[in-house]
Parts: structure tokens; C-alpha cells; sequence
């Protein structure tokens, strides 16, 4: 695995501020916003500028925000995984994103007439273009790279892909992530929905107020059973299930009953082949907006009866990173299962008023065997992941 | 392993497409270096209220994925799998020129919410009620691939037996100027017939959305089978044959065995050459086939090529207008499509008859 967030520059940093319920919400510093009193966001300290220095990029280059945040994550988790050759099997890469290259699309737009400099970005706007990025960053050539961009479900949705890529025995290994930069583009966006919060976002809470905007980037590395043999690889977690569905209510908002999560979690117990009492937490998709969370909330009901699991929403702690959002959560569900931890709800006070729902508070040491991680976006894309310590 | 069917068809493109009953019989000639998409009427198709909120590029893909459906009688598909390079260009541009020229300030969220690359996938959920698996691929030239790819895995499992996939693009005019700008678009007016004789840097630009309901159930009225689709992210030029041979290997065929080749050709200088390895190389002796001179390149344009293999197979007929070579005019078995740009994310997909 691979991570780089608002809460730290690799998984141990990330863990690190889980357990000491270190935020990383703060107001804006690298974009300059007519809103910066007015939000707060999930920001990564380090500059463009920084990031190409580590990277060894030429001056020329034309990397996004976006894809130098997933060139990050991703080279992490390869040497993480400690592949040596990434020709030795067939390895594919699918990334998520949804701003893409939009971060010097709104910076040049039109600049680009006149200023000859600045027009190298113009082929990096479109979405595809960071996945052409990390693969060059991590080695893969002659193989599958797409990418997957489905709003705030994207990067669920390349790890789900990832792991039927591997089941139908097309790849043996996939890099499987996402990446959004911070951009004006959907700062305003979301301000526009009336749905960005003005201080720490409060997922769960009755007095919720809106989300944060973040921006991260994490990539996993998926294999077959095959390779994990041959090579003798210590496995992290298992993708034990995955559902899609689409809630078909509204293009941006959830429907109050949460039909498109609760099926997309039915969906993902089936393929799993497990019930419901089998999950031992859930990393909710909780962004803290009135919509939302209810609509979450109303699908642990249908999902689960009276018995819900542990959950908890660790958007308090990165903000919402939209596409990568994810794979910032499978992430941290496998670190949840990794060391048998339910990750804080910062923030939270007052318990909804429309159910008796209250996600978990504090870090809770218990025995992890199953992790449930939801994504829902725009469009009525609903996901759902489990991941579990054994096959 | 369920095989796979293009039960139906639909496109909306530069040319006289939409009609059904008709293969290009009356191809529309251009002397330009950008193609609009025809409009369809779009009122047979699309509530006047709802369609005026609407880009052009979620209007072309409403109708084509209505006239796909239908056209297989299907009501609610299982999945809906999108492809679309460059997303709802029209908003994009919207929200970020009102961004910059109000500094920020009086936005309306319309063209925020219609900008997302799953627009499109989610309006036809929406209006369908179809709750099933919703997908959209954004990888440049293989966001059809991918979203054919993927279909085509859920239905040799059987986890679903009828999909929807569809590739859309839309031009957007500030892109349009940027592209001429970067030199991606032709900066000469090139007419349809001579795209390949221009020997110039760029390409002729367009749009469209092509859809297709595939299953895995044969029918009377399929046009092809889908036998497999490959994507490659980089190959170099010296590597191109020798994958392709190993693609048509490991589906048992060998070149003599393919009827015709559809190249992506787009009168690009600096990267025709690869489709040129082929067809002066080992398909040298083979029916050769074109398409971007009638429908403009665009990422998702491989799905009109897609479009017409479907049409040749289902016909078996070839239209005078995107013929490169003269060696057959009927009798087509197996089709092979290969298609990149810029010389990245190739991608081989092979079709056979029903």
C-alpha cells in the first residue's frame, strides 16, 4: 500500500495520525479562493515544486497536481509490495480520478493563448493522462491501464475492477488506486450545492454542517493467489467482496432511503459470501453532509437491523478526497485490520435525530476479521468493498 | 465462458448514421478540420424541458443508448458501462470560464453537476431506473476499450447477460481552440477524401456517442461476436506486429484468417506510421478499412469504428468510402479492429460474424 493525504506523506504517517487522532484540516494555503475564510480543506503541505524535485522530473514536464500526488502513492506501495520487476507477471494499473488535470486547466486557461510556456498542460487535462503518468513512474509498459472516474466512488471502483481483472485470470497483479488534487474547480463546485462546511467537518452529527474537500492519492497492490505463492508474499488483507449499484434518484444527492448503498452492501456480502454479523467495522463513506449521512445511515439499518457494526468516517481526519477517497479508505481498513483498531469519528457530539446511530468515538482495540468500506458519489454511484484477514 | 453478442447498434456521428436501414450510403464530405456531430432530433428522444438543460454530449448519448436498447428490445439493461475521453466538455468549460471571469463569485451549480465524466452513465440510470452495475472509463483512446473490456468480462462469467456500452465525446469550443493552439488540431482545412494524403501534424477533430447492447445470449438479430479486446498502455513500433500476432494467437487465428483490418488512421503525420507497419506489413495482403476521415478523431472515436465492423458483419457490405485497398468485397468472417493515439493506448479488438 500507498498513501500520501492531508494526515501524511506515507502509511506510517497516516496510521500514526489515526491513533493520535491528528486532523489534517486547516484552512487553504496553495490555492488562491475568494472562499479561503469561508471553507476548510484537507490540504498536503508539500509544494508541486517539491514533489517534482523528489520525483526527478525534467523542468519541462507536464505532471498535474494530480498525477505527482499518485506518482507518489503509487511508487510507495510498489516498494512496499516488493516487486523488483514489474514485467515478471502481468501487471496492470487502474486509477481513479475526477479532477484530473483541471488544477492547470482553471491556473492557464487563458494564458494558453498567449503564453507558449504553459501550453504543455493542455495534454495533460484529460483524466487518463495521470494513470499514463504513474505508469511511467512505476514501470508498467505494454499492458492495461485505465481509469476509472465514477465522482466520489472512482477509486472504489479501480480496486473493485482490479480484483475481477485478477479473478477472470486477465492480469496477475494490479496497481489499483486514485488521485484528486485540491482545485478552484471543486471548491466552487461544491460550494455551489451549498454542501462545503465552514469549520471541521462533523460526520454523523445531527449539527453536521458540510463537508472539507481534501486531496490524497493511495494505491494498492493487488495479486493473485498464483503470485503470492510463487513468490512467497506476506499477504495485508484479502479482497473479499465488492457490489456497485446505482441508487437512480438524483444526479447529485442520495436518496433518503440510501437504496443504492444498501444494495451496493448486500451486493459486496453476497460476493464475499458472508452475512452481515460478519463485519466488524465499517469505514463509512460519511462525508458529513445532511444528505449523506442520512441516506448512509438509513442503509446500515437496512443492511445490518439493530445490529450495526462498529463504523466510524475518517473524513474528519483527511476531509473528502472525491476520487481517491477509496482508496484512502481500503487503505485504512486494511491498517484497521491489520492492528485490530476501529478508527476514531473526530468530531462527532450529538447523535441524528432520525435513528439511534452513533459511529465510534475513540479508537477501539477489538479483533478485526472483516472490513466494510463504502464509496458513494454522484451520478447514484454506490460502492462497497470488504476486506478480511482470511481468504 | 459465456460467449459475447452485439445484439444491437446505434451511433450519432459526422455522418448519416442514426437511420438504421442505411450503411453511409450518402457520405457527408468535409473540407474542415473540426466535425460536428448530425443532431438527431432530439425531441423524438428527450422531454423539450430536459433536453434544454442538457449538453450535446449528454443528449447524443440519451438517444443512442435509447436506440440501442430498443433496437435489442431491452428495457433496463444489467449494467451500464460508459467510455468518454474528455467528459462533459461543454460544462467543464462553462464552470471554469464563470469561475475565472466572476472571480468566483454568483455560480449556479448546474454546469458543476453536469461536468462530471459519469454524467452521462448516471442520466441514463437515472431516466431507466436501472440500479445495476454503472461504470465509466475515462483512458484516453481505450475509454471504449475499457468500458467493452469490462462488459465483456461480466458476461463470459455470467454475472450479468445484457450490458450497455457506449463511447461519448463532445467538442467544446475553448478546448477546440486550445487543441489548434497545441498543434493537436490540423491547423489547415483538410476535405474528408485527402485526410490521408495531407502529410501534416494534428488531426481532424470531432464528436459523437456509439452504443451498443451486448449479451450473451445469441440471437436472430445479433451483428458479431465479440471474441476478445487487448489494451496495451505504451507499445513501441518494433513491438506492434509481433503483439498482434500474439493477440491473434491466442485466439487461435492467424493473419490470412482476418477478413478485413479497421484502422484508426487519422492523418496525424507524426503517428500514422503505426497503422502503416500493419497495412504495408502483414495485413499488406488484406482488406483494409478506415474511418476518421467520415467521423473525426476523438478519444472515444474507436467506438464508431466499432460501429462500423458491426455494420460490415451484419451487411456484409463494405462502403466504397472507407475502403484503403481494394481486395474483397463480401464473404467477411473475422474482423479486427486496431486503433491508438499519439501513439499510446493502443488497443486490439476482434470481432466475428453471427
Amino acid at each position: 500500500m500507498g498513501i500520501i493525504s492531508a494526515i501524511g506523506n506515507n502509511v506510517v504517517e497516516n496510521y500514526e495520525s489515526l491513533i493520535h487522532e491528528k486532523t489534517g484540516i486547516s484552512r487553504i494555503q496553495k490555492i488562491d479562493t475568494v472562499h479561503h475564510n469561508d471553507i476548510m480543506v484537507g490540504e498536503i503541505a508539500t509544494t508541486n515544486e517539491e514533489f517534482i524535485q523528489r520525483l526527478g522530473l525534467p523542468s519541462d514536464n507536464n505532471y498535474s497536481r494530480t498525477a505527482l500526488l499518485g506518482s507518489i502513492a503509487a511508487l510507495e506501495a510498489v516498494k512496499n509490495a516488493g516487486i523488483e520487476d514489474m514485467g515478471s507477471c502481468r501487471t496492470g494499473l487502474v486509477s481513479a480520478t475526477s479532477v484530473g488535470g483541471m488544477d492547470m486547466t482553471e491556473k492557464f486557461y487563458y494564458e494558453y493563448f498567449e503564453n507558449p510556456a504553459c501550453q504543455k498542460y493542455i495534454l495533460s487535462h484529460h483524466l487518463g493522462d495521470s494513470a499514463k503518468k504513474i505508469a511511467e513512474q512505476i514501470g508498467v509498459k505494454k499492458q492495461f491501464v485505465t481509469t476509472i472516474s465514477t465522482a466520489c466512488s472512482s477509486a472504489a471502483n479501480a480496486i473493485m475492477l482490479g480484483a475481477r481483472l485478477i479473478k477472470a485470470g486477465k492480469l496477475d497483479r494490479v496497481i489499483v488506486g486514485g488521485t484528486d488534487c485540491l482545485s478552484k474547480f471543486t471548491i466552487n463546485g461544491f460550494k455551489t450545492l451549498m454542501i462545503l462546511s465552514d469549520t471541521y467537518n462533523t460526520p454523523f452529527d445531527e449539527n453536521r454542517k458540510g463537508l472539507n474537500l481534501g486531496e490524497a492519492a493511495a494505491f494498492l497492490v493487488l495479486e493473485s493467489d498464483e503470485i503470492v505463492k510463487a513468490e512467497n508474499k506476506k499477504v495485508l488483507a484479502y479482497v473479499k467482496g465488492y457490489g456497485n449499484a446505482n441508487d437512480a434518484f438524483h444526479q447529485t444527492a442520495s436518496s433518503e432511503n440510501g437504496e443504492g448503498a444498501t444494495l451496493a452492501m448486500q451486493q459486496a456480502l453476497k460476493i464475499a459470501g458472508s452475512e452481515p454479523s460478519s463485519i466488524d467495522y465499517i469505514n463509512a463513506h460519511g462525508t458529513a453532509t445532511g444528505n449523506n449521512d442520512l441516506s448512509e445511515g438509513k442503509a446500515f439499518l437496512n443492511v445490518f437491523g439493530e445490529k450495526v457494526p462498529n463504523f466510524s468516517s475518517t473524513k474528519a481526519f483527511t476531509g473528502h478526497t472525491l476520487a481517491a477517497a477509496g482508496a484512502i479508505e481500503a487503505v485504512y481498513s486494511v491498517l484497521a485490520l491489520q492492528n485490530n483498531l476501529v478508527f476514531p469519528n473526530l468530531n462527532f457530539k450529538t447523535p441524528m435525530k432520525e435513528f439511534d446511530l452513533k459511529p465510534q468515538t475513540e479508537a477501539k482495540h477489538k479483533e478485526l476479521k472483516q472490513v466494510m468500506s463504502n464509496s458513494l458519489g454522484f451520478g447514484g454511484n454506490c460502492s462497497t468493498l470488504i476486506f478480511s484477514k482470511e481468504a | 465462458m459465456k460467449p459475447v453478442y452485439i445484439h444491437s447498434i446505434a451511433s450519432i456521428s459526422a455522418q448519416h448514421t442514426v437511420d438504421e436501414s442505411v450503411f453511409l450510403d450518402q457520405v457527408e464530405s468535409y473540407e474542415d478540420n473540426v466535425l460536428q456531430a448530425i443532431d438527431p432530433e432530439y425531441k423524438n428522444f428527450i422531454p423539450r424541458t430536459a433536453a434544454r438543460r442538457m449538453s450535446k454530449g449528454v443528449k447524443m448519448g440519451i438517444v443512442a443508448s435509447k436506440l440501442a436498447l430498443s433496437r435489442a428490445g431491452v428495457e433496463v439493461p444489467d449494467a451500464i458501462i460508459t467510455g468518454t475521453g474528455l467528459g462533459c466538455l461543454k460544462d467543464s468549460e462553462k464552470f471554469v470560464s464563470a469561475i475565472i471571469d466572476n472571480k468566483e463569485q454568483f455560480l449556479t451549480p448546474t454546469s458543476f453537476i453536469q461536468s462530471t465524466h459519469n454524467t452521462v452513465g448516471g442520466q441514463i440510470a437515472l431516466e431507466l431506473q436501472c440500479k445495476g452495475y454503472n461504470f465509466t472509463y475515462v483512458q484516453a483512446s481505450v475509454s471504449f476499450e475499457s468500458a467493452l473490456l469490462d462488459a465483456e468480462l461480466q458476461l463470459k462469467t455470467d454475472e450479468a447477460s445484457n450490458i450497455l456500452v457506449g463511447g461519448i465525446d463532445e467538442l467544446g469550443d475553448h478546448t477546440t481552440e486550445l487543441f489548434k493552439v497545441a498543434k493537436l488540431i490540423k491547423s489547415e482545412k483538410v476535405s474528408s477524401e485527402a485526410l490521408l494524403e495531407s502529410k501534416t501534424k494534428g488531426v481532424v477533430y470531432g464528436e459523437g456517442a456509439n452504443f451498443f447492447l451486448l449479451c450473451n445470449e445469441k440471437s436472430e438479430n445479433c451483428y458479431s461476436e465479440l471474441i476478445d479486446t487487448a489494451i496495451f498502455n505504451t507499445l513501441e513500433k518494433e513491438e506492434l506486429t509481433s503483439e498482434l500476432q500474439e493477440f491473434l494467437k491466442n485466439n487461435q487465428l492467424s493473419v490470412d484468417e482476418i477478413d478485413a483490418i479497421i484502422c484508426g488512421y487519422n492523418g496525424d503525420v507524426q503517428f500514422d506510421d503505426y497503422y502503416e507497419l500493419l497495412t504495408d506489413g502483414v495485413f499488406a495482403q488484406t482488406q483494409q478499412v478506415y474511418y476518421k476521415h467520415l467521423s473525426g478523431e476523438y478519444h472515444s472515436s474507436s467506438a464508431f469504428g466499432f460501429w462500423l465492423a458491426n455494420k460490415i458483419l451484419k451487411t456484409q457490405t463494405l462502403p466504397k468510402a472507407v475502403k484503403l485497398n481494394q481486395v474483397k468485397d463480401s464473404g467477411f468472417e473475422f474482423i479486427l479492429l486496431y486503433n491508438q493515439y499519439m501513439g499510446e493506448n493502443h488497443s486490439f479488438t476482434l470481432l466475428r460474424k453471427c
